[in-house]
């Protein structure tokens, strides 16, 4: 068995084989259609100062097919898309670090001078690669600073998952709800404390148990800690996860009811499904390319409501009677009317310290998301 | 269910396909070829298990195509550092990238997909009995496996004229070679085994754990199989031990918050590589004498 082959050739050989294999997983995948939601409502066309060609980037920090939150972004990448004279440059699984600066570059010297940033820690990125190249402009996904030309845009998600906490409250047997969360960060604790207030205005005695996983998409150990949940009694789940999907399946196997999160993933939960905030981000995208190109855009902090359609609330499933639907789409009304303010004083944290006073308004919304605390209701800690 | 049992239980939910990769490359490292891309062999089983099972609606098939997938991967490792000579460590790597590679080009359709799981078989009666019943006997049939697997693999290293083989290559090549051995024969076997084996843990998690598949649905822990082997001194019980003891730091956090009680999951989550370092600290000369010679080497020989 004498195998002393040449070597360079082969070495040559396996490298090329490699770096296609990658290059094609890399970048295959482009012209795929992702199933899921609707582009609808966004593709309006630009005026007529618009129609120079613009290169724009977009970097997620998943996989744009993971059910979930980069899913959500990339159906407002679709709509971008389909605007006249635009080319896009889509990157995916950019790690929220100095990589991601490093892919910005990339999509500037390929001529890009929009970029959106998707994930919550390609601010920073951001703002660093901003610095060097002040003529692009850099929108990014639910940051909570700015620099000369780094604006950000968000939703109020907590808005809709108030709701899904009333639905929550009434079909709870236990009282006790659950909560996986990926990161500590204000947008997470923003949702947590509105689900739980949804759930209190009808159940007074309903708490949400709070478990940190400390990675955006890590299947198995959602799956554990659904399971942890299960163990204390806990039989309705939601998630703050990037896939949310094994944790929905994990909850329908156990018997528990399930929130879903970014996408309607009701499918995976035909018993327990029974609502979720949902993502439409075509339409702010489309208008925030649209500013850019026509010189309108002033670089800010675009905080949009469920009133704007950036939010919304997925169907509801059978587990939900209708007499609570009733009640949730009633309420839903009040919060599009402004008559009902989710975060409207007293709202007292877990040690019972009122942060938002008695009679006090709800605070606008760049101060809602400096929040740094569970309510009342919430057990769990936030981890140092 | 009691805080010990549940943690327990969990132990040997969140371990088990960490036991699966760091038996495989238990195995490989004792032929002397350390494979780095463990990663890519369980991504590589994950996936072919979870298409094969959604093809077919059967995840034992999926099972079968796991084991397959993994070790053909694993074979192109071997190709590349017992037939080309290669670095052992830059082919492990490369061999990580490209499972993450064609996992995610080939998993596309497959995300947010629905397969019928690999469900759970509790053991009637013994899965009655208070505390341990639902801690051993309520898993589904991988995980029974892995543990008899552990035993039968330590049998085979340390008891079997096939492990005493396996050892001299790992050892010196060049001695096995000269006492008759074909070590390159049985570095090849050894290495797509020892895919094959985290091509079953990745289907673990794909196909029973979560039956869900993700792109990087393994998040790492692949690699810390392979820090487990060092904490493990390339023993197959004391892989076992130290898979338990990853998949119980994972239970733990996780049962603590369920509890109400504030941990760090960043702080949890080093636990398996801080024990990999007190390890090497503590058992540091025995750990070299555990550390097959050949680890790593290139043989440059016939066979």
């Amino acid at each position: 068995m004498r195998r002393i082959l040449p070597k360079r050739g082969g070495w040559l050989l396996l490298f090329a084989a490699v770096f296609a294999t990658l290059f094609a997983a890399a970048c295959g995948g482009d012209d795929d259609d992702t199933p899921a939601s609707t582009a609808a409502g966004g593709a309006t066309t630009a005026s007529g100062a618009a129609t120079k060609p613009v290169t724009i980037g977009f970097l997620y920090v998943g996989a744009v097919d993971d059910g979930g939150y980069n899913q959500a972004a990339y159906q407002g990448q679709l709509a971008v898309e389909k605007l006249p004279n635009v080319k896009v440059i889509k990157a995916e699984n950019v790690p929220e670090s100095a990589e991601a600066e490093r892919v910005m570059e990339q999509m500037i010297q390929q001529g890009a001078t929009i970029i959106f940033p998707t994930s919550f820690g390609h601010l920073d990125p951001a703002i660093k690669v901003g610095e060097k190249y002040p003529n692009v402009t850099f929108l990014h996904q639910g940051g909570l600073k700015t620099s000369k030309n780094v604006g950000t845009y968000f939703g109020a998600s907590w808005e809709a998952n108030y709701l899904a906490g009333i639905a929550a409250g009434k079909v709870t047997k236990t009282n006790k709800l659950g909560y996986v969360v990926a990161f500590p960060i204000s947008q997470t604790l923003l949702n947590i404390n509105a689900f739980e207030l949804g759930a209190k205005s009808v159940n007074p005695a309903v708490t949400t148990t709070v478990i940190f996983t400390a990675t955006w998409c890590d299947p198995a150990k959602i799956a554990e800690s659904v399971k942890s949940l299960k163990d204390q009694g806990v039989d309705v789940l939601n998630q703050h996860q990037d896939c949310p999907g094994a944790g929905i399946q994990a909850a329908e196997k156990a018997g528990m009811f399930s929130v879903g999160y970014h996408v309607d993933d009701s499918k995976l939960a035909p018993n327990g499904w029974l609502t979720a905030a949902t993502w439409d981000w075509t339409k702010l995208f489309v208008d925030l390319v649209n500013q850019v190109r026509d010189g309108t855009y002033k670089v800010s902090q675009v905080r949009q409501s469920m009133a704007d359609g950036v939010v919304k609330l997925a169907p509801f499933g059978k587990a939900v009677p209708k007499d609570v639907q009733d009640l949730v789409l009633a309420t839903q009304k009040k919060i599009l009317s402004g008559e009902l303010e989710i975060f409207a004083g007293p709202v007292k944290d877990q040690g019972g310290t009122e942060k938002i006073k008695a009679g006090a308004k709800q605070p606008p919304v760049t101060e809602l998301e400096t929040m740094n605390y569970l309510v009342e209701g919430v057990i769990g800690k936030i981890p140092q | 269910m009691s805080f010990v049992t549940s943690v327990s239980t969990g132990a040997i939910r969140a371990g088990t396909s960490v036991m699966y990769a760091s038996l495989g490359e238990v195995i490989a490292q004792r032929a002397g070829i350390i494979n780095l891309g463990v990663e890519g062999c369980m991504l590589a089983g994950a996936l072919a298990g979870y298409i094969v099972t959604a093809e077919t609606g059967s995840p034992y098939a999926g099972i079968v195509a796991a084991f397959v997938a993994g070790g053909l991967l694993a074979t192109v490792h071997a190709f590349l550092v017992v037939t080309r000579g290669a670095n052992q460590l830059a082919s492990g790597l490369a061999l990580m990238f490209l499972g993450l590679g064609l996992t995610a080009f080939f998993g596309r359709p497959y995300v947010n997909d629905q397969i019928t799981p690999l469900r759970d078989y509790p053991v009637p009666m013994l899965s009655e009995i208070p505390y341990f019943g639902p801690v051993l006997f309520d898993h589904d049939p991988l995980t029974y496996a892995v543990f008899p697997l552990a035993g039968a693999l330590w049998w085979f290293v340390f008891r079997s004229r096939w492990g005493v083989m396996l050892r001299a290559v790992g050892e010196s090549t060049e001695s096995a070679f000269a006492a008759g051995l074909h070590p390159a024969r049985i570095q090849y076997a050894a290495v797509a085994f020892g895919g094959a084996l985290a091509g079953l843990g990745g289907a673990q998690i794909s196909l029973a754990y979560t039956a869900t598949w993700v792109e990087n649905l393994t998040n790492g822990r692949g690699f810390i199989a392979v820090a487990l082997v060092i904490f493990a001194m390339w023993n197959p019980l004391r892989a076992m031990a130290g898979a338990l003891l990853f998949g119980g730091a994972v239970a733990l956090q996780l049962q603590l918050q369920a509890r109400g009680v504030g941990v760090s999951p960043f702080l949890l989550d080093m636990t398996p590589y801080l024990l990999t370092i007190i390890v090497l600290l503590a058992w540091a000369q025995r750990g070299q004498d555990a550390f097959p010679a050949g680890l790593n080497k290139v043989f440059r020989g016939t066979g």
